[in-house]
């Protein structure tokens, strides 16, 4: 095989070698849910964009596939907020500030922000899709006029679970944004709404033309948000979601985030309900009838 | 580029001739299979065989590849390996050829994959085109990879008492050229390459029921098809049909450590699409949950996807994955119950 045309440096890198990086600051949320700030060598900018991902590398445990949840508007550092669940996630959260991990990335497409431009927004998260859309709030709220009207529904299984809590405190307090929150149980300080998040949506104020859904959450909870959005008549390629999928290498090579063809490290994880119709059979977010 | 004859009776002469190119790999006999096995002595090998258990992809796309190797404190990381070998696979058939041409395509892919590459560009190919089926399970010709298409430095085929010698590289012209007994093709030569072609030609058709147009309609009608609930109910879930798979690339990335666990190297393993667990996160969310949809991946893996993204079958009918089940589940049986339940005339 000719391989001339493939630049030495090539030959010699490798495209799986992460990138050194250190934990400035680390923040424990909840049991289960902690938030670390990470400085790449040199404080290198990653150059993300809201939606992407990377994969964070613990030596002698090996990487998973973590959504950044800060927006590139913050120079010098990006934050990640991780569940403990799998090895690397569990051996992270015994980590604390100046441990170094290794960092690939960022992989994946980002939620469309040039066409949001100019739409009313409307965010939904659940549970532990907070965590992406924290970078999209964030790019949003730092670009406020860029956007119109601007949405946030927020649910999560009990007030104990509530990540982001004094940002959360902040969006309920903005004038110019709406927000509304909602836990699946309640408990005696809870003074909010309670019920499935799916229940905030018929209230919901949207001009369905004009307005972009974007909505992360648990794989169940897309088919039913997606099918109150649907009744909303928002179209469908403006519902927007972000799918988790299994990944090792994050380079369309590995193959296991591959559904109906399409690499979800490369062509998602961002997608919309549009494009999940495409996928039908393989993608049960994305299977909604309405 | 171009042609040339080496009679049969010289072909072990010449093979010696390769040794001090590097390490030489070819079919051999095991059992009541074949195997590609490091080959010492010409006599050792077997050039009439049916597709060897696994495909010549173990040397460029190792079982275990070694990515790099890491220290935990400080953290570092280093090259893992050194310097790639040099050799040469003799008798490659051209459904295998073909397998690699697809590989080429996934590997060169951006972002490169440099432990692929560094192997691939120290491979020499000498093919070894087959004058007539190996056995009735494979289906080259319906992919049409019966008969060299490239991707190889050398190709032999049988002409009787010697062998046509296809140059198409400089590196294929660089280990026959000088040689006495290597002449250049003549006119007699090539009118009977033309002939042993033509009878070729005559011995291979299409496995398929129908040709590959109504083949991809099947596949493309046929995603929700009973086929794969047919299917499905029948894999026990071996995987043996993607370790053999000469186009299965899957991988998973792990790490070892060394035993004072300050340092370690990470390296990549073959993956399957049919593991139980292939989609499955780790919140215990199965995205690809059942064998039936596994199954169906493995066959759109090879006749839709990538004609989608490439513009190429990634099956070789090289009949391994129907050799090789457990269950004695049939690519071509398979191909054929699709068009049957999905391709016919509406």
């Amino acid at each position: 095989m000719k391989t001339a045309e493939i630049p030495k440096e090539i030959m010699n890198s490798s495209p799986y070698k992460p990138m050194k990086a250190k934990i400035t600051k680390t923040y424990k949320y909840t049991d289960q849910e902690k938030f670390f700030r990470i400085e790449l060598e040199g404080k290198k900018d990653l150059g993300h964009l809201p939606g992407q991902f990377v994969q964070v590398s613990l030596f002698g445990y090996g990487e998973a596939p973590i959504s950044v949840c800060s927006s590139p508007t913050q120079k010098g550092y990006f934050d990640l907020t991780v569940r403990r669940i799998g090895s690397v996630t569990q051996a992270m959260h015994r980590m604390e500030t100046g441990d170094m991990l290794g960092i690939r990335g960022p992989f994946g497409t980002s939620f469309p922000l040039e066409k949001m431009h100019g739409r009313d927004i409307l965010i939904i998260a659940g549970g532990l899709g907070i965590v992406p859309l924290r970078a999209l709030i964030q790019y949003i709220l730092g670009k406020r006029n860029d956007f119109g009207d601007v949405q946030i529904l927020l649910g999560c299984k009990t007030p104990k679970d509530m990540l982001f809590g004094d940002e959360v405190v902040d969006w309920q307090r903005r004038t110019d944004i709406k927000f509304n929150c909602t836990v699946d149980k309640a408990d005696p300080d809870w003074k909010g709404h309670v019920g499935l998040i799916t229940t905030l949506i018929p209230g919901a104020t949207i001009a369905p033309r004009q307005t972009y859904a974007v909505v992360v959450g648990p794989p169940i909870m897309y088919r039913f948000v997606i099918v109150e959005l649907l009744k909303k008549t928002i179209p469908e390629n403006q519902i927007v979601v972000s799918l988790e999928r299994k990944m090792q290498c994050g380079m369309g090579k590995c193959n296991h985030c591959l559904i109906r063809g399409v690499y979800v490290c490369q062509e998602g994880p961002v997608f919309t309900y549009e494009q999940l119709r495409k996928m039908e059979g393989e993608c049960h977010e994305g299977e909604c009838h309405v | 580029m171009k042609y040339a004859m080496i009679q049969k009776g010289d072909l072990s002469r010449w093979f010696d001739s390769l040794k001090d190119k590097g390490k030489i790999y070819g079919p051999k006999k095991k059992e009541d299979a074949f195997v590609f096995a490091p080959i010492e002595e010409f006599e050792e090998m077997a050039l009439e065989y049916i597709p060897t258990i696994l495909p010549p992809k173990k040397y460029f796309f190792p079982a275990k590849e070694l990515l790099f190797d890491f220290k935990v404190q400080p953290l570092k990381t280093s090259k893992a390996i050194e310097s790639f070998e040099q050799f040469i696979l003799f008798g490659a058939h051209t459904c295998d050829i073909a397998g690699i041409q697809c590989m080429d395509i996934v590997f060169k892919e951006k972002p490169e994959d440099p432990n692929y590459l560094n192997r691939k560009e120290r491979m020499t190919t000498i093919g070894y085109e087959c004058m007539h089926y190996c056995d009735a399970v494979a289906s080259c010709a319906a992919v049409g990879t019966h008969v060299p298409r490239g991707g190889y430095d050398i190709m032999l085929t049988d002409l009787g008492a010697c062998y046509a010698v296809h140059i198409n590289s400089d590196r294929g012209e660089s280990l026959v050229s000088g040689k006495s007994y290597i002449p250049e093709m003549t006119e007699g030569d090539r009118a009977l390459l033309k002939k042993a072609q033509d009878e070729k030609a005559g011995k291979f058709r299409t496995e398929f029921k129908s040709g590959m147009e109504v083949v991809d309609k099947a596949f493309t009608g046929g995603f929700f098809s009973k086929v794969w609930q047919d299917v499905g109910r029948r894999c026990v879930g071996c995987t043996n049909c993607t370790a053999v798979c000469p186009t299965c690339y899957c991988f998973d990335i792990s790490d070892e450590m060394g035993l004072d666990l300050s340092e370690g190297t990470r390296y990549r393993t073959w993956s399957s699409c049919q593991m139980d667990d292939y989609a499955r996160v780790a919140t215990g969310e199965d995205f690809r949950p059942g064998r039936d949809g596994r199954q169906r991946h493995r066959y759109y893996r090879k006749f839709q996807y990538p004609v989608q993204k490439f513009n190429k079958y990634f099956c070789t009918g090289c009949g391994r994955c129907t050799r090789t089940c457990m269950a004695k589940i049939s690519l071509i049986e398979t191909v054929n119950a699709l068009i049957d339940d999905e391709g016919s005339p509406r």
